[in-house]
Formats: structure tokens, C-alpha cells, sequence
């Protein structure tokens, strides 16, 4: 059998971290960067007699994702210990939600180069996070800051679905997209706030049965994520060829390396004896207030992008673009019914706007020039007071000094001159100047229309608006 | 369900209790002795309170996400084993995902 | 103030007192402090003190004199010398639940049940023995020595909160918190010639009570009266949003209801009070027996109407609470591990060796043998079987108390230990010291309220006769506590 005569299975776990102020079980502050172990009190230091009491807005927006991922959610979710010893997790065990989860059943619509796919969601729980071991901060010895011990998470389990690495990856930017709409996290897989391990196996194609699994951890990008699966896959591959036999491990990604390693941990040392948490009772959802959860649940990006195809009219490949984050499709949508233009909308959005956030790292919200302001320069080219190409420069100077295109326009002398006496009085002059270019033109020789127009675009420094001139131009050409 | 050695043993790895040899055959014993009385829970019939649909019941109490951090009277230092810069010091692990204590 | 006139005195008569102004609070507590110094109250003989501290009490003492006379009235509780199980969060003196482990811990935060009797004017001036993390019915399983019954110094105290049923029995302090998981208030209570509480679960605020089974523990108090302990219990009794499980019900006045009683003929006219069959075995000791009726006939005699009733699953309740105390504390107790806080082994090279030696070394037999236990009953495999299947059990024997409340039985009357106190070291098989909590540790299971009071002696030692009732329903239980009390009189010494 050759390698593509096997299959690849994968199902992933995906750790969010939820957007809230304060932490799951105790008041302490979410804060990045706070210094160590500051963020903490008797209740995530796990202090002798301390209690936990439930956030809300943990569980607002744990079942704003999980209705958004099409979850079916429990009336009544169960917190159970998962009880295993770690230095960064302060009562030994971790708050999380094991047989009665918050939500099952749900999935997300994934598009790769080989169509479109649903990928079934398992479940979405509510947990909590651990602290931070630092290994390397002093020599012999680990540092524990428990700042972000406590911090509310979420846990989306997906089916063994995906059959690529790409699927894999699809589903992933599918994921983040949606939670990014949803404003529930920050979703960054580099400051941890979105962490994936991923189960995989491999199976001769055709086979129903699934092989066995082997779970890789430890990877801190998206690509990371597809290259770990990749590998993976490629070493069960060999296994499987050579009558091997795949044995159930836990294997760390180096991203450095490009390569998995074998984790050392002892499987079957693992026994989280998980037992319902006694300090909380059940976690009971009332339909009215379940309701209320769903009115708030913004438009997803896949609504989203039929919507804008409705509405706008834009190709494909510009939705896609447009829609790629909540904030750009808020700016493009704000720009393009604004200026009622929204292929033009979209042009500059995907162009000079996705430019500028790229140059400076900022977010749409940050840019100086609102939808407003860019709907007021797409209208002025338009209208052919401003060139496409003075434009871009009058974009440019916005950006930079917040100031609105007219203003720029003006100050910056890059209104075009569309005025026909204006216009009449360069030209005479052009053709005073280029008797002969004149002469010819007038007797027939269109080509020459292009070099006059120059003459005057020149001779106006630019602001001559070309399009009115070559109006003027073929109407005295037509009289003469 | 008689408790073995290797059971006593294995519990106290889970629990992080070093058990030595002498003590180990006097737990094997005690252990044993009180789950044979846990024996009687299993002629039990609970069937009726597994089947049992539980009542509506009043929900784990809410906190506002702005409730704002309890105090600490003494710093701590003052009750810290070993801290170093604000941090705690435990042994360093021989390398992060040594040893069984990897964070799943 | 001398010590007999202060040990003579109830809490609500020292609060009266210093209230105007007839003592100050100083005087309350150096009394108090007098009184454990005569009775040898700490490591040289009683040993049911083990952290106090008379220059912080009495500095105590004196912002509250301050305070009162600021107000012009003090508290509930003013100036009232009170003594607090040590594992219940207290922020001058140590908390170490009598084990190694929290050798010199002070808790940087307070248990509410501490703070609302502080607010109430009352003065914590003792840290008191116990059973290692309340693991054990007889204050022997404690890291700082075995405690001693003040009637009879060659007995055990009972337990797990025997120092603070000795200090209330000694006189030192009129009021003291203990905590129950199994029985740990009640059966002490019982050993001591003392009342002792076990709220419903939930009516107390667990926040700052070390956690040994938190679906079992709850906060009580001891007193010498129930007038007392009723006002204790109305302290510190009432909703924490800083504990998830404690309850929203309103708790109301337990004590309103006694002065209406005291001049009825017939206080207890209309109520049906159950005396449970289980409760009195054939092999029950023929002195607590005879106590129990002698107890039951005076109940008749305020105008009750006594009912034979049936708890039948109460013979399953100890292996059902060894399985599920176990379990919760095996989880309970992996947050002492040296990294945080409390001691830490001097062996600890790597990090494995460290948890393993700083816990081994830092907990006793006890408290080993049941994290052992827990751990064992929630593993991979047994949890269906053991865990699983205690909590169905456990749910048949709230049931049995569900349907004996719900048939219009307003309160039980039964025996609180099957024994009184025994000598110190003479029990020395787990199981056997199991089962000196069976007939208290059914209200724990249940959830239900329950108390203890002195109900008279055998041959010299004192015997506590339990009353229990329906959840929340506190007042009918004090009601029936206070007019038993003052039926049995000094009887209930004898």
C-alpha cells in the first residue's frame, strides 16, 4: 500500500479563552502583563477554606458561542473536578464540566479547494485555566505565577471529522472567525488565548473503522497546526507500511524543529477521578434568559457573506476578503452604503485600507479615516472633483492627519478642474502653443486627442479634470 | 473488590503519598476492612433513584464579572514556602513536559 | 471579675453586661483567659486550646470598647469571649487544622462566619484541638496531641471538634464554633455535657472553613444553654454570596419563640415528635437508654405527642459517608502540596519528591488512610461502584427523612452517640471509631438540621440526647431543644 492509499482522521480540542473582566470562580482581574502572582486572592491561590463562585459573563458568552456554533444547550450543565497534580494548578484539581457539559451538537461549515464540508462539534464546556510555569526565569528551579489561573475558558471538542490537514486548518479559521464575531475571546493562538490539540489517525481509504489515535499538542499557529498533523500522519503512514502498529501517545509539536516528539508522560498515569464539584451546585439556563443570549448573537460571517452578495453585488473573492474579520466588514459595510458605491467600497477596502492596517498592525477601529471619510473621498472621484490617482494621495494624507478629503483636496491643490472656462482657456492656449499638433488633430487625426490632452494636463499641473477636456476637445473637433 | 498491593501503591501515586514498604501491608489491610462494609451498598436497589428525573432545581448563584477581587491581610510572603520575585519556587521540572506532570 | 462569676455566666448575660457598661470586654476576656489557665486548658494538661494570644484579645477587646461606647450599645455578643475550631480562617491567629502540613499558617482572609460574630461584638480568643482536618470522633488524630475531656481527663473529648466542646464544657469561653461533617459538633457536644449545633446545610456560610467533604461540612456552634447556641446559630446563620451552596432562605429569629414558650404549661402541645426504631438497637448502652426515655417522657409531659417512626436505610449511612467524606477530601486536601502556602518538605530535589514527601510528611495516619480511601473509591473503575453508587444510597436516606417530615412528624428525639465518652487510645480499629457516628451522621447525609444536648449522665459522663428536624426548620428544633432543656433541668447534669 502507498501513502495515498491511506487516509488521514482528525478531530480537534480547541481552548478558548473567554473575554471577561474578571476571572471564572473569583473576582481577580483577566489582565495580561499584570506583575506576577498579583492578580490573585484566597480563591485562586487555592487557600485553605476558599470557595468558588460562578461568573456570569462567563456563562453569557460560553452559550453565545456554543448557540453560535449550533449547539444544542442543557437546561441543566454539571462542573465536575478533574482532579491531577501540577505546580500551576493551585487546588490540585481544575474546575471543568465532564458528563453533563454545557452544550452538545453542534458544527461548523468549512470551504476548502475540495468544496464545502460540515465538520460536527461534540460539545462546548466551560472550565478554567491553569497558572504559568516558567521554566527558564531562574536556574534550578520552575516559577509559578498564577495570574492567569482562573481565567474562563471554553472547550470545543470537534468530531473526527476532518479528513486533511487543510480541513483541519479550515475549520480552525472558520472557528476563529465566528468567535471573533461573537466577541467572546481575543482568539490569538501567539498570546494563548486560543490553544488546539489535535487527535489524529490513519486508515487504508475505503475502511469505516478509524485507526488508532495518537494526540498531538503544543502547536502555536494555524500552519503549525496543519505541518504537526502532516508529520504526524506521515510517520502512522510509515508505521502502518512497515506492519507496524500506531501506539496511543501524547506527542509535543517543535515548530523549530518541524517536528513531533513522544511526550514522556506515562499513558494511563492519567486518572482525573472526576467527580461533580461539590462547591457549585448545577448550572441551570432558564429558556427565557437563553433567549435573550440568542437575540444578542451578532450576524455570523456565513450570513454575513450571502448578505453582502445580496446586497452589494460584489464578487465572491471581495466578499471573502471583506468579510474576513468583523471589524473590516463593519468598515467596509459603513463605507459602501455611505457612499453608495460598493464596488468601489470594496476596492479600496481590500487596497489602500487592508495596506494601511497592514503598515501600521492596527485594527479598523483604530484608523483615522472612518467609513465617513472614505465614503466621502470614493464619492468626490466619482463625481470627478478628485483624480483616482490624487486619490490615493489624498487617502494618504487622511490617514496621517485625520483631516477630512475636502479639506486635504484643497489644501493639498488636488481638486481637478472640471470648469469649462478654465478648461477653454488652457486649451487655447495648448493649441496657440501646438499649431501644428492642432492643425493636424482638427483635420482628422484623432490619435493625436491623447497628446493634447496632455499638453493641458501639463500645463494645469494635473488638475485638469481629462474627462471633461476630451468632452470639450471631441466637441470642437465635431464643430470644426 | 479486594484491595491489592499494587492498588495501595497506585492510589498513592495518584495522590501524591509516599507510602513506605511497613506501612503499605497495614493500609492493604485497613482499606480492606472498611470498603468490605461498602460491599452492603451494592445488594442496594437504587434503580428507582438512577431513574429517578431530577426536579427542577435552583441554579448555581451568579457573580457580576465587575465584582472586583477579595483582599489578602498579609502579603504572600508571609505564608509562602519559597517565592522569589513575586513568584512561587517549586523544583525545577527536568524539562517541561517531563514526567507525567505534563498539563493535559 | 473572678472566674467562677464569669464561668457561671451565659453569653447573652455577658453581652448585657458589657453592653451597659457593667464589665468591659477586657475584663470578659481576661477572665476567659484566667479560667483556661486554672483549668490548664493548653498543652500541659487539657490540651483543647491550641493558638491564643491574650495581649491581641485583650487589644481586641479594647477598639470594641471603643467602638461600643462610641455606638452607646454593643452587639449581640458584645464583649462574649469566643473560642473557634482550628480550621475555620481566623486572620491573627494560625489556622493549621491540627496538622503538620499548616504548621504556623495565619490565613491572610476570614472565615464569614468569624467575621459576623465579630461584627456582633464577639472576641476570638482561642484556636481549639481537633482531629487532623476534623478527620476523627475523638481529638486523638491531632498533629499537636490528643485532647482531654475536662469531666474526665483520662477520656477522649469526642470529635473531630472536642477542643471546642472542652473549652465551652471548661468554662473558658460560653460560646464556640466547631465544624460538622459527620457528627463532629454533635457527638463532642454529647462527650462534653454540652449543646451542639449542625445547622441545615447551606444555612451557614462555609467560606473560610477548611474543606474536609464540602457537600457534608457545615459551621456550628456549642454553648452550655440553647439560648446560647440558638444566638450563636442566628449570628451566623444567613446567605454568603462568597459560598455558591449556601442558601438564599431566610433565617429569622430561633430564640423569639422561647419567651412565649417559658410560660406555657404545654410548650410542645400539638407537635408529633418521631423516635426513630433505628436509633435505639438492642445492643444500646442500658444507661443512655434509660436517659433516652426518661428524655422522651418529659417531651410527653410538655404536651408532645410521640410517634414510632422508620428511618430504615439509616444502617447504610456510615459506608455511604466513608466513601463520599473520603472522596470529596482526597480532592479537598490536594491543594497542600507545598507550593503556596504551609510547610513544604526539606527532601523535595525534584518535584515529584516534593509533593510526595511535603504531603506525606505534613499529614498523619488518618488523614493518609482516608485520602487513600477517596482516591481509591473515585479511580478509574470503582467510581460507578463505590461513589456513584454511595450518592444513590444517600439520596434513599434523605428520602427516609423526607417522608417522616413529610407525614406531619415536626422533629426526631434519639440518642446523638451510641456510647459516652471512652478512654483515650482504647479505640484503635478505624472502623470501630467509624461507628461512634452512626447515629449523627444520617443529618449530615440528609442535609437536614440536628443538635445535641445534655440529656444526663452515666456513671459520672455525660449523655446527649439529639433532636433533628426538617430542612430549614431550625426554630422547631430549637423550640423542641429549649423546652426539653428546661423540663430536664439540673437533671440534665445528673
Amino acid at each position: 500500500m502507498s501513502a495515498a492509499e491511506w487516509e488521514m482522521v482528525v478531530g480537534l480540542e480547541v481552548h478558548v479563552q473567554l473575554r471577561t473582566r474578571s476571572k471564572a470562580f473569583c473576582g481577580c482581574s483577566t489582565d495580561f502583563g499584570a506583575a506576577p502572582n498579583t492578580n490573585t486572592c484566597p480563591i485562586c491561590l487555592a487557600l485553605p477554606g476558599a470557595l468558588p463562585v460562578l461568573n456570569e459573563k462567563a456563562v453569557e458568552l460560553a452559550a453565545r458561542a456554543a448557540i453560535a456554533l449550533g449547539c444544542e444547550l442543557h437546561p441543566v450543565s454539571i462542573f465536575a473536578r478533574k482532579n491531577y497534580f501540577y505546580p500551576d494548578l493551585p487546588k490540585g484539581y481544575q474546575i471543568s464540566q465532564f458528563d453533563q457539559p454545557l452544550a452538545t451538537g453542534g458544527s461548523i461549515d468549512i470551504v476548502t479547494a475540495d468544496g464545502a464540508k460540515k465538520v460536527g462539534v461534540t460539545r462546548v464546556h466551560m472550565e478554567e485555566d491553569a497558572g504559568k510555569s516558567l521554566h527558564d526565569r531562574f536556574p534550578g528551579a520552575t516559577a509559578i505565577d498564577l495570574n492567569r489561573a482562573g481565567v474562563p475558558l471554553i472547550e470545543i471538542v470537534s468530531e473526527p471529522d476532518m479528513r486533511s490537514s487543510a480541513e483541519a486548518g479550515a475549520y480552525l479559521r472558520t472557528l476563529k472567525q465566528i468567535l471573533q464575531y461573537l466577541a467572546v475571546s481575543d482568539v490569538s493562538m501567539e498570546e494563548g488565548s486560543l490553544r488546539v490539540d489535535a487527535n489524529v489517525s490513519a486508515r487504508p481509504k475505503g475502511q469505516t473503522e478509524f485507526g488508532t489515535k495518537t494526540e498531538v499538542k503544543n502547536m502555536n499557529s494555524f500552519s503549525g497546526v496543519e505541518r504537526a498533523l502532516d508529520f504526524e500522519f506521515a510517520r502512522q503512514c510509515a508505521l502502518l507500511e512497515r506492519g507496524e502498529r500506531v501506539v496511543q501517545q501524547t506527542l509535543l509539536w517543535d515548530a523549530t524543529r518541524n517536528e513531533a516528539r513522544v511526550s514522556r508522560t506515562k499513558e494511563g498515569s492519567h486518572d482525573y477521578r472526576y467527580f461533580p464539584e461539590p462547591d457549585l451546585g448545577p448550572l441551570v439556563l432558564h429558556a427565557e434568559w437563553l433567549a435573550s443570549i440568542k437575540a444578542e448573537v451578532p450576524e455570523l460571517p456565513a450570513d454575513k457573506k450571502i448578505r453582502f452578495a445580496e446586497e452589494y453585488g460584489i464578487s465572491a473573492d471581495e466578499i471573502e476578503q471583506v468579510t474576513s474579520d468583523l471589524s473590516i466588514a463593519s468598515y467596509y459595510e459603513g463605507t459602501a452604503r455611505q457612499s453608495g458605491e460598493p464596488k468601489a467600497a470594496a476596492n479600496w477596502v481590500m487596497g489602500e485600507v487592508q495596506a494601511a492596517l497592514n503598515a501600521t498592525g492596527s485594527t479598523p477601529d483604530d484608523l483615522r479615516v472612518r467609513p465617513t471619510d472614505l465614503a466621502q473621498l470614493i464619492k468626490m472621484i466619482r463625481d470627478g472633483l478628485v483624480s483616482h490617482a490624487a486619490g490615493k494621495k489624498i487617502f494618504a494624507v487622511m490617514l496621517e492627519k485625520g483631516k477630512p478629503a475636502p479639506q486635504v483636496a484643497m489644501e493639498e491643490g488636488l481638486l481637478q478642474v472640471g470648469d469649462d472656462g478654465a478648461l477653454t482657456v488652457w486649451l487655447d492656449e495648448v493649441i496657440a502653443e501646438h499649431p501644428e499638433e492642432a492643425r493636424r488633430y482638427f483635420a482628422g487625426e484623432k490619435k493625436l486627442q491623447g497628446v493634447l490632452v496632455g499638453f493641458v494636463m501639463k500645463k494645469s499641473a494635473g488638475k485638469a479634470d481629462p474627462k471633461k477636456l476630451n468632452q470639450l476637445l471631441l466637441a470642437r473637433a465635431g464643430a470644426g | 473488590m479486594a484491595v491489592t498491593h499494587d492498588d495501595v501503591r497506585h492510589v498513592a501515586e495518584l495522590a501524591r503519598l509516599a507510602v513506605d514498604a511497613e506501612r503499605l501491608d497495614g493500609l492493604v489491610v485497613e482499606l480492606n476492612e472498611i470498603l468490605g462494609h461498602m460491599d452492603e451498598l451494592a445488594k442496594v436497589n437504587t434503580a428507582d433513584i438512577e431513574k429517578h428525573v431530577a426536579k427542577p432545581v435552583d441554579s448555581t448563584p451568579l457573580r457580576s464579572d465587575s465584582s472586583g477581587p477579595l483582599g489578602l491581610t498579609r502579603p504572600r510572603e508571609s505564608f509562602a514556602p519559597s517565592m522569589r520575585d513575586g513568584l512561587f519556587i517549586v523544583p525545577r521540572l527536568a524539562s517541561h513536559e517531563d514526567g507525567g506532570e505534563t498539563t493535559p | 471579675m473572678n472566674t467562677t462569676d464569669f464561668t457561671s455566666l451565659t453569653a447573652t448575660a455577658i453581652a448585657a453586661r458589657v453592653g451597659s457598661g457593667g464589665i468591659s470586654p477586657s475584663d470578659a476576656v481576661k477572665a476567659s483567659f484566667a479560667r483556661a489557665t486554672e483549668v490548664r486548658a493548653g498543652s500541659d494538661s487539657l490540651n483543647v486550646i491550641l493558638w491564643s494570644d491574650e495581649k491581641l484579645s485583650v487589644r481586641d477587646a479594647e477598639s470594641l470598647a471603643a467602638g461600643i461606647a462610641k455606638a452607646g450599645k454593643g452587639g449581640a455578643l458584645a464583649g462574649v469571649p469566643v473560642s473557634v475550631k482550628d480550621n475555620i480562617a481566623t486572620l491573627e491567629l494560625p489556622t493549621t487544622c491540627a496538622s503538620k502540613i499548616l504548621a504556623g499558617y495565619v490565613s491572610p482572609y476570614e472565615a464569614t462566619a468569624v467575621m459576623r460574630l465579630r461584627e456582633a461584638g464577639a472576641i476570638v480568643t482561642a484556636k481549639t484541638n481537633m482531629d487532623e482536618f476534623a478527620m476523627g470522633s475523638s481529638t486523638e488524630n491531632s498533629a499537636y496531641g490528643a485532647a482531654r475531656n475536662p469531666l474526665d481527663v483520662t477520656r477522649v473529648t469526642g470529635g473531630s471538634s472536642g477542643g471546642s466542646a472542652a473549652a465551652v464544657a471548661a468554662g473558658i469561653t460560653p460560646i464556640a464554633l466547631g465544624s460538622e461533617t459527620g457528627g463532629s459538633v454533635r457527638q463532642p457536644a454529647s462527650f462534653c455535657g454540652v449543646v451542639g449545633v449542625k445547622p441545615t446545610y447551606g444555612r451557614v456560610s462555609r467560606y473560610g472553613l477548611v474543606a474536609f467533604a464540602s457537600s457534608l461540612d457545615q459551621i456550628g456552634a456549642m454553648a452550655r444553654n440553647v439560648d446560647d447556641a440558638a444566638l450563636a446559630m442566628e449570628i451566623i446563620s444567613g446567605e454568603d454570596s462568597k459560598d455558591s451552596t449556601s442558601s438564599a432562605n431566610v433565617v429569622g429569629s430561633y430564640r423569639d419563640q422561647f419567651v412565649s414558650q417559658a410560660t406555657s404549661p404545654a410548650p410542645l402541645a400539638g407537635m408529633r415528635i418521631g423516635v426513630p426504631e433505628e436509633y435505639f438497637p438492642e445492643n444500646l448502652d442500658e444507661g443512655i437508654r434509660d436517659l433516652c426515655l426518661r428524655s422522651i417522657d418529659a417531651l410527653k409531659s410538655l404536651g408532645a405527642e410521640i410517634v414510632d417512626v422508620k428511618l430504615p436505610h439509616t444502617p447504610l449511612a456510615i459506608p455511604v459517608y466513608y466513601i463520599i467524606a473520603p472522596a470529596e477530601a482526597s480532592s479537598n486536601l490536594a491543594r497542600f502540596d507545598g507550593v503556596r502556602f504551609g510547610t513544604r518538605a526539606a527532601r523535595n530535589g525534584s518535584l515529584r519528591e516534593m509533593f510526595a514527601e511535603t504531603r506525606s510528611e505534613g499529614f498523619g495516619p488518618e488523614v493518609t488512610r482516608r485520602i487513600l480511601l477517596g482516591t481509591y473509591v473515585l479511580s478509574a473503575g470503582y467510581y460507578d461502584a463505590y461513589y456513584k453508587k454511595a450518592q444513590a444510597v444517600r439520596a434513599l436516606i434523605a428520602r427516609d427523612f423526607q417522608s417522616v417530615f413529610g407525614n406531619g412528624i415536626h422533629a426526631l428525639f434519639t440518642p446523638t452517640t451510641p456510647s459516652t465518652a471512652f478512654p483515650i487510645g482504647a479505640v484503635t480499629d478505624p472502623y470501630e471509631m467509624y461507628l461512634s457516628d452512626i447515629f449523627t451522621v444520617t443529618a449530615n447525609l440528609a442535609g437536614v438540621p440536628a443538635m445535641s444536648l445534655p440529656i444526663g449522665r452515666v456513671a459520672g459522663l455525660p449523655v446527649g440526647g439529639q433532636i433533628i428536624a426538617g430542612h430549614f426548620n431550625e426554630a422547631m428544633m430549637f423550640r423542641v431543644a429549649y423546652a426539653l432543656e428546661e423540663a430536664l433541668g439540673p437533671e440534665a447534669h445528673q
